[in-house]
């Protein structure tokens, strides 16, 4: 069984990162040809999974459900999108060293903070950096206080609203409403190229191998019991002895980090990044994502990211008033009838058709222990709340 | 107006005499001003003109409008003179244009030896020529003819208006009108602005001392208007040393008023917002307190009260568009059920499969948030849709000067203030809330002792949606209606669970006030969006010291 496991996920990363590159190389015409089109929505899907394990590892895996993700994407995005813009240099329209918007803003010298995302190593460093840096000040500041549960959804909820005010400021010379766009090259990349962007499609996928592999190694070690642990009671594990809080923070900065490399790699394949992508909205269709595919599985997420985003680009360009429907409808239906996800429900019937002989070993943690109040009530309580 | 004069002189013809319907002549010297005006000399024309407009007979105003008009001429009498009429609404009779008449003083009909008003062919009758020097000159006139009418005007605000209008336009002719409207007036505001228009126009044409003292008395009534007129003396290099220090002076006593009254309008706009807030936060915190349920449809749920509202309007606008000014009246209850009905359904259709999953609760809720408002985007468009505050909530009551308190938020406020009172009193004086109170308490041992914890948990739901609705309803006086109405809102009435503690009247309402006080605190000084940012800030850091709101449970109901 767990033999079985390991080869299915090693063939679909194989298909992820060689074949369908390999696909998109065919001559024209081909019949088994991925457009080059595809290729790219594909890894902008790769890149959204990625940020979706992350997602997965705080929510599924630690039942902290955090509403301010966006804003890990965004800051991994925008220093992306800043090495970007300063790559451009004088190919822009105004044709000025300085990035358009800041032309047209009346800015007249480069601001002290964007100079040091000339240099590669930097932003790729920032990329990194920026985010855990963040969240472990938020993190810090919310767990060490015991902020749990709803209140921490909600605080981050409006960390998410905060800062998408924040980034449509002129002032902040962020580009304001419009993002930065119009890149041109990555690393000297010319980035409108098919190459390039095969390129950036295999990076996204590695790199979601590598979040993979990070995740599961994760979970799977004592830190990961203890994580689950956290998510069934946490109340009993602050009583055995360990601290919530420290194991929580490491979660969410390991979370942040992940969100902000996806949101790199889906600056420069996009093109365009802006505040819309970082508000309270985004950040909670993340979590259907999560949630659609299945949360305290490592599988969930990938699926998820990838189904619900493809559904909302079949959908958005067919039926566009329909979409806010469809993911309401999706919030709905998956929380009511589906909460184990897609694959958390696959699971479950394989499971039962083939019983495990000796362990649960090979699943971590069935999303059913998640079933039980995040916030430990006193057992009283108990009786009404109904086995569905 | 003259179309009914005439019916009824034309149903009673027996009953007035020619004499009666003339009235009393005009005194000699008018007399000769209305010969005067129709003269072909226009000199003699503007400046008997002038004459009339000083008089200040009421029953010159009808002239000096005809004349702007152009509806003056001269009718030829028997005899070889000539008198100077007013011509009203043309009729035409076969291939002649005929006018009815009326005297140039007073405007009355004339009429004919047979007792009905005299019809005279438009050809026989010589046109007065007006040229556009004259009718510039006879504006003004016009106006403090109008200005005085509105003086006596028994509604203050007209007077007050009409006041200021003339402190505006005036000159020293018009000082003469306001000293003896000041004389007469009782209403302090009123009286405020009577004086004000007179030194604003003895700042402009007095004397140098008489400016001087009206600088300084503007000074004293701390008048904003004259902020303007002062700052050019003040900056003017020409203008007589004492008057540019009285106007300095005075500019300085304005500019400190003026503080004070614009943060006494913060305050104000800070409280009706933490109403607004309020509204909507008591109705989640007893949600959340009794059901441990994070509605995140709860502002959806207002923005159907607004929609409510809408509609409810729009159905007075077409069925009842005399009683149009009572639809707010009944839009109140009827955003109340609205949103009531869509929370009961909620809670008995989906909602009460989740009790003790909060974390689920709070998705699904968004999931209908998304669905109602994209519901509410198809339905009424996404723009946003026009609501008319009804007449008896415009305007405002002043209570200093320069501070003026709108009726729309003052009834804001009242609204959130009876809400809480009844709330205060469902929850602690009536059995329905000794129930929810037990069930907030300890839902298993309140259903042993046989309360229905489930129809106490769908009621309270309602109860909350339609508070939610009542916000709605008010939210549309002070501000737009749009499907993202609900989404502005919604952070900041979790911010004021958050920080007032879950379900606790007390903390939801100091936490309401804090929150939207301060939202309106920082706003002119740093702009919205840092005041979002720094009451997260100041959120987050006050949570450091309680975690559990203002008024945390403690003892046995504290958390596990």
């Amino acid at each position: 069984m767990r033999s079985l496991e390991r080869w299915g996920l090693l063939a679909g990363a194989v298909l992820l990162v060689a074949v369908l590159p390999t696909l998109n190389v065919l001559p024209p015409g081909s019949p088994l040809r991925v457009s080059d089109f595809t290729l790219n929505l594909f890894g902008k899907f790769l890149a959204y999974a990625i940020l979706a394990l992350g997602i997965d590892l705080i929510w599924g895996y630690t039942g902290v459900l955090s509403l301010g993700h966006g804003v890990f994407f965004g800051l991994g995005a925008y220093a992306m999108g800043m090495h970007l813009m300063l790559e451009i240099g004088t190919r822009s329209v105004y044709g000025n060293v300085l990035p358009d918007f800041m032309v047209w803003n009346r800015v007249t010298e480069l601001p002290l903070f964007w100079r040091p995302f000339y240099s590669v190593p930097f932003t790729l460093l920032a990329v990194l950096v920026v985010p855990a840096v963040f969240a472990w000040v938020f993190g810090y500041l919310t767990f060490r206080s015991r902020i749990r549960g709803v209140y921490f959804s909600i605080i981050t909820q409006a960390l998410a609203l905060s800062t998408w005010l924040m980034f449509n400021r002129n002032a902040m010379n962020l580009g304001g409403t419009n993002g930065l766009s119009g890149f041109k090259s990555i690393f000297g990349f010319t980035l409108n190229s098919a190459a390039t962007q095969r390129g950036l499609y295999i990076a996204t996928a590695l790199c979601l191998c590598g979040a993979y592999l990070l995740c599961r190694w994760i979970t799977r070690s004592p830190a990961g019991r203890v994580l689950i642990a956290i998510r069934d009671s946490e109340t009993r594990v602050l009583f055995s002895g360990y601290s919530p809080a420290a194991f929580k923070l490491f979660v969410f900065v390991v979370s942040a980090v992940l969100a902000g490399v996806a949101g790199a790699l889906y600056a420069p394949q996009v093109g365009i990044i802006t505040p819309a992508k970082i508000g309270v909205l985004p950040s909670i269709e993340m979590i259907i994502w999560v949630a659609v595919g299945g949360r305290g599985t490592m599988l969930g997420p990938v699926v998820g990211a990838f189904g619900v985003n493809w559904l909302q680009s079949l959908l958005t360009t067919h039926y566009p008033d329909l979409w806010l429907l469809v993911l309401g409808g999706l919030f709905v239906a998956v929380v009511l009838f589906f909460p184990d996800g897609v694959v958390g429900t696959a699971q479950k019937l394989i499971g039962r058709m083939w019983p495990p002989q000796a362990s649960t070993a090979g699943v971590v943690g069935r999303p059913d222990e998640g079933r039980r109040p995040e916030e430990a009530k006193p057992p009283t309580n108990v009786p009404h709340i109904q086995a569905r | 107006m003259w179309k009914s004069l005439l019916l009824a002189l034309a149903l009673l013809p027996g009953l007035i005499t020619p004499a009666v319907a003339q009235g009393a002549g005009p005194a000699p010297e008018i007399a000769k001003h209305i010969v005067d005006v129709a003269s072909t000399d226009s000199d003699v024309q503007e400046a008997a003109a002038v004459a009339l407009g000083k008089t200040g007979d009421r029953k010159i105003l009808p002239l000096l409008e005809a004349l702007r008009e152009g509806s003056v001429y001269l009718r030829p009498l028997p005899g070889g003179k000539k008198e100077t009429v007013i011509v009203g609404d043309k009729v035409s009779e076969g291939d002649k244009t005929l006018v009815p008449l009326f005297t140039a003083y007073g405007r009355e009909p004339i009429v004919g030896p047979d007792g009905k008003p005299l019809l005279a062919e438009l050809s026989t009758l010589e046109e007065v020529s007006t040229g556009r020097r004259l009718r510039v000159a006879i504006r003004p006139l016009i106006d403090a003819f109008s200005g005085q009418s509105d003086l006596a005007n028994p509604d203050p605000a007209t007077r007050g208006a009409a006041a200021t209008k003339m402190g505006y336009t005036g000159d020293g002719g018009t000082l003469s009108i306001l000293e003896t409207a000041l004389s007469k007036e009782s209403d302090r505001w009123v009286r405020f602005a009577l004086q004000e228009a007179a030194a604003l126009i003895r700042l402009r044409v007095g004397t140098e001392t008489e400016r001087v003292a009206a600088a300084r008395a503007l000074g004293r009534l701390r008048s904003a208007n004259a902020m303007e007129p002062l700052y050019q003396i003040a900056g003017d290099s020409q203008a007589p040393a004492p008057l540019a220090a009285a106007a300095r002076d005075a500019i300085k006593r304005i500019e400190r008023w003026g503080l004070l009254t614009q943060a006494i309008e913060i305050a104000f706009q800070g409280l009706s917002l933490s109403s607004i807030l309020l509204l909507m936060a008591l109705g989640l915190a007893i949600v959340f307190g009794l059901m441990g349920v994070i509605n995140m449809a709860h502002g959806e749920l207002m923005a159907l009260g607004a929609y409510s509202t809408f509609l409810m309007q729009g159905w007075f606008a077409a069925y009842l568009p005399n009683r149009f000014d009572y639809y707010f009246l009944v839009a109140l209850p009827f955003s109340f059920l609205v949103s009531a009905t869509v929370g009961f359904v909620l809670e008995r259709g989906v909602i009460r499969f989740l009790y003790g999953r909060p974390l689920e609760t709070l998705l699904l809720t968004w999931g209908i948030s998304l669905m109602i408002q994209q519901g509410l985007r198809l339905w009424f468009g996404a723009a946003n849709v026009d609501v008319t505050s009804p007449r008896w909530l415009s305007g405002g009551v002043p209570v200093m000067i320069g501070v003026q308190l709108p009726y729309n938020r003052l009834f804001i406020i009242g609204l959130a203030t009876v809400c809480v009172a009844a709330m205060y009193f469902l929850l602690f004086r009536t059995d329905a809330g000794l129930r929810i109170r037990a069930v907030t308490q300890n839902r298993g041992m309140a259903a042993c002792l046989g309360v229905r914890a489930r129809w106490v948990d769908a009621g309270t739901f309602a109860l909350g949606a339609g508070l939610a609705g009542l916000a709605g309803c008010a939210i549309t006086q002070i501000g737009n209606v749009g499907p993202e109405l609900g989404q502005n809102y919604i952070v900041d009435s979790f911010m004021v669970v958050v920080t007032g503690g879950v379900g606790k009247l007390l903390g939801s309402i100091l936490a309401a006030v804090g929150i939207g006080g301060l939202n309106k605190i920082i706003e002119p000084g740093m702009g919205a969006v840092f005041g979002k940012v720094l009451i997260l800030v100041l959120v987050i850091l006050f949570i450091q010291r309680r975690p559990s709101g203002l008024f945390a449970a403690k003892g046995r109901y504290a958390e596990s």
